[in-house]
């Protein structure tokens, strides 16, 4: 009976070629390999995101007379709303942290070289998404903190020359951060980036199946592999359990803070600081004085903050070397200034 | 058969009204869904001057309050004076308060100050605060701009 029914569905889907395709495809195994479990935790942890996400759903009202109102209901009343919100920040702040370690091991193994500049250039898209997911998710509560992060956020973008004012109240929903604005934070964080986020996804995940993951050993070498199934999953799996665990820990025993209500009309709090993955740029622009030359301190600033991630971001058109076992001291050396220089200024602009 | 498509005859008409087709719907559909987008420009409060609420403040302290849809800052001087400000800091739109330590108004975000005129002293703010003139009209303090 069991035969009967797998039969009809493979004669009608076809899905014995994906297994033979598992069946063949593999890993390489070498000093480095650790690095690949990131993708999968990353890929992971945006699924626990989805699924709380979908529970906050059902309680949530994107609206700033209830915004605050129903995520209190939610982490007080709900049977364990606490944990579910607690999961969904926690969580959203470890996928951007297990983004972050995936790049730089991408980064400093070369793999984003020549013919993998596509799966590198949607992968940093997909990192700006999880940004904006964060932006736009961290004003959903409607609490002070979000509300001056937001004022200041899109501040920032409407300084960008030329286009800046219309990106500010696109962002807003008008001139200044309301309601309106919330609405639309809301809509952006449950529809639009999600849509977003899953086209380039596949896109990424189809390119890395295309191209398999790159060995970083010189050419020639016999690089030793594992099947990707069941050896790899396997391990993965191990990985995805070790993140929930970190997870569960950090969302049972720091349950995430509520604050207060946000007052458009009060001043903005003592030691205020963002979501510590713009903690170094905020930092920054604290320290930039208020002219450099003719120019407002602070779009120099932004300015230049923009094009070093364009630049980042355009990586593999700068490094044209093929493979990723040619080293480059140069580059090497400045993900190394980066990392150092992300890592100092957050400390600075958290305890400061 | 030779694999080319013809430019000119009917087939590169039809292939020519398909396209412009295509595209004249998507600007079709992209237009009005791009200025659905915009939100409407709303009218700017058109009142020169709001009521600041009563005259009991202390010297020394502050209170906000709202000038049409911003946030605006009323101190009382040390020496008693009425002053009153825009309370959006001119960096990056944060809301500045009141140091009765430093006497001086102070944004929390990046940590700019300005003086009881208004000017920069120090941090990040390329420009003063917008000052307002002060009326006191029996128990009530009245302020407008210019």
């Amino acid at each position: 009976m069991l035969k009967r029914v797998t039969d009809w569905l493979e004669d009608r889907t076809g899905f014995d070629s994906v297994r033979e395709f598992l069946k063949h495809k593999t890993v390489p195994i070498h000093s480095a390999t650790v690095w690949y479990y990131f993708g999968g935790i990353t890929l992971f942890l945006f699924v626990i995101q989805v699924l709380t996400g979908m529970l906050l759903l059902l309680y949530y009202r994107p609206t700033p007379g209830e915004a605050f109102e129903s995520v209190q209901f939610i982490v007080t009343q709900v049977q364990f709303g606490w944990l579910v919100r607690s999961i969904h920040s926690w969580s959203a702040n470890l996928m951007v942290l297990s983004a972050l370690i995936h790049m730089f091991s991408v980064f400093f193994l070369k793999a984003y070289r020549q013919p993998r500049e596509l799966t590198w250039l949607s992968g940093m898209v997909l990192l700006f998404l999880a940004l904006m997911f964060g932006f736009s998710g961290y004003l959903l509560p409607w609490n002070t903190l979000a509300f001056f992060a937001t004022k200041v956020g899109t501040d920032m973008a409407g300084v960008i020359p030329g286009v800046g004012h219309f990106v500010l109240r696109f962002l807003r929903g008008g001139e200044e951060v309301t309601g309106a604005t919330l609405t639309r934070f809301f809509g952006f964080h449950v529809a639009v980036l999600p849509g977003l986020t899953t086209v380039l996804l596949l896109f990424h995940l189809a390119l890395v199946q295309k191209w398999g993951m790159s060995s970083h050993q010189p050419p020639g070498t016999t690089v030793p592999t594992m099947p990707f199934f069941p050896n790899f999953v396997l391990r993965e799996l191990v990985g995805w359990y070790g993140a929930l665990a970190v997870l569960g820990s950090l969302a049972a025993l720091f349950p995430w803070e509520l604050g207060t209500k946000a007052d458009p009309f009060a001043a903005a709090p003592r030691g205020i600081h963002p979501e510590w993955y713009f903690l170094a740029v905020f930092y920054t622009l604290k320290l930039i004085p208020s002219k450099i030359l003719v120019f407002d301190g602070e779009v120099v600033g932004i300015l230049v903050f923009g094009l070093g991630a364009l630049g980042w971001m355009l990586m593999p058109f700068w490094d044209r070397r093929s493979g990723g076992e040619e080293r480059h001291r140069l580059l090497t050396g400045l993900g190394v200034f980066v990392i150092a220089y992300l890592v100092v200024f957050s400390a600075l602009g958290y305890w400061r | 058969m030779p694999n080319t498509e013809p430019t000119t005859g009917r087939r590169g008409l039809i292939r020519a009204l398909l396209r412009t087709g295509f595209g004249a719907s998507l600007v079709s559909f992209l237009y009005p869904a791009m200025k659905f987008m915009m939100p409407p420009p709303v009218a700017e409060s058109a009142a020169n001057q709001v009521s600041a609420g009563r005259a009991d403040l202390k010297p020394n302290s502050a209170r906000l309050f709202r000038f049409g849809s911003k946030p605006a800052l009323l101190v009382r001087t040390p020496a008693g004076e009425m002053r009153a400000f825009s309370a959006v800091c001119t960096h990056l739109n944060c809301t500045v308060q009141y140091n009765d330590q430093s006497h001086q108004i102070w944004c929390a975000c990046h940590n700019g100050q300005f003086d009881l005129n208004g000017k920069v002293v120090a941090g990040p703010p390329p420009r003063p605060l917008e000052q307002f003139t002060v009326h006191v009209q029996g128990e009530e303090v009245i302020v407008a701009k210019g």
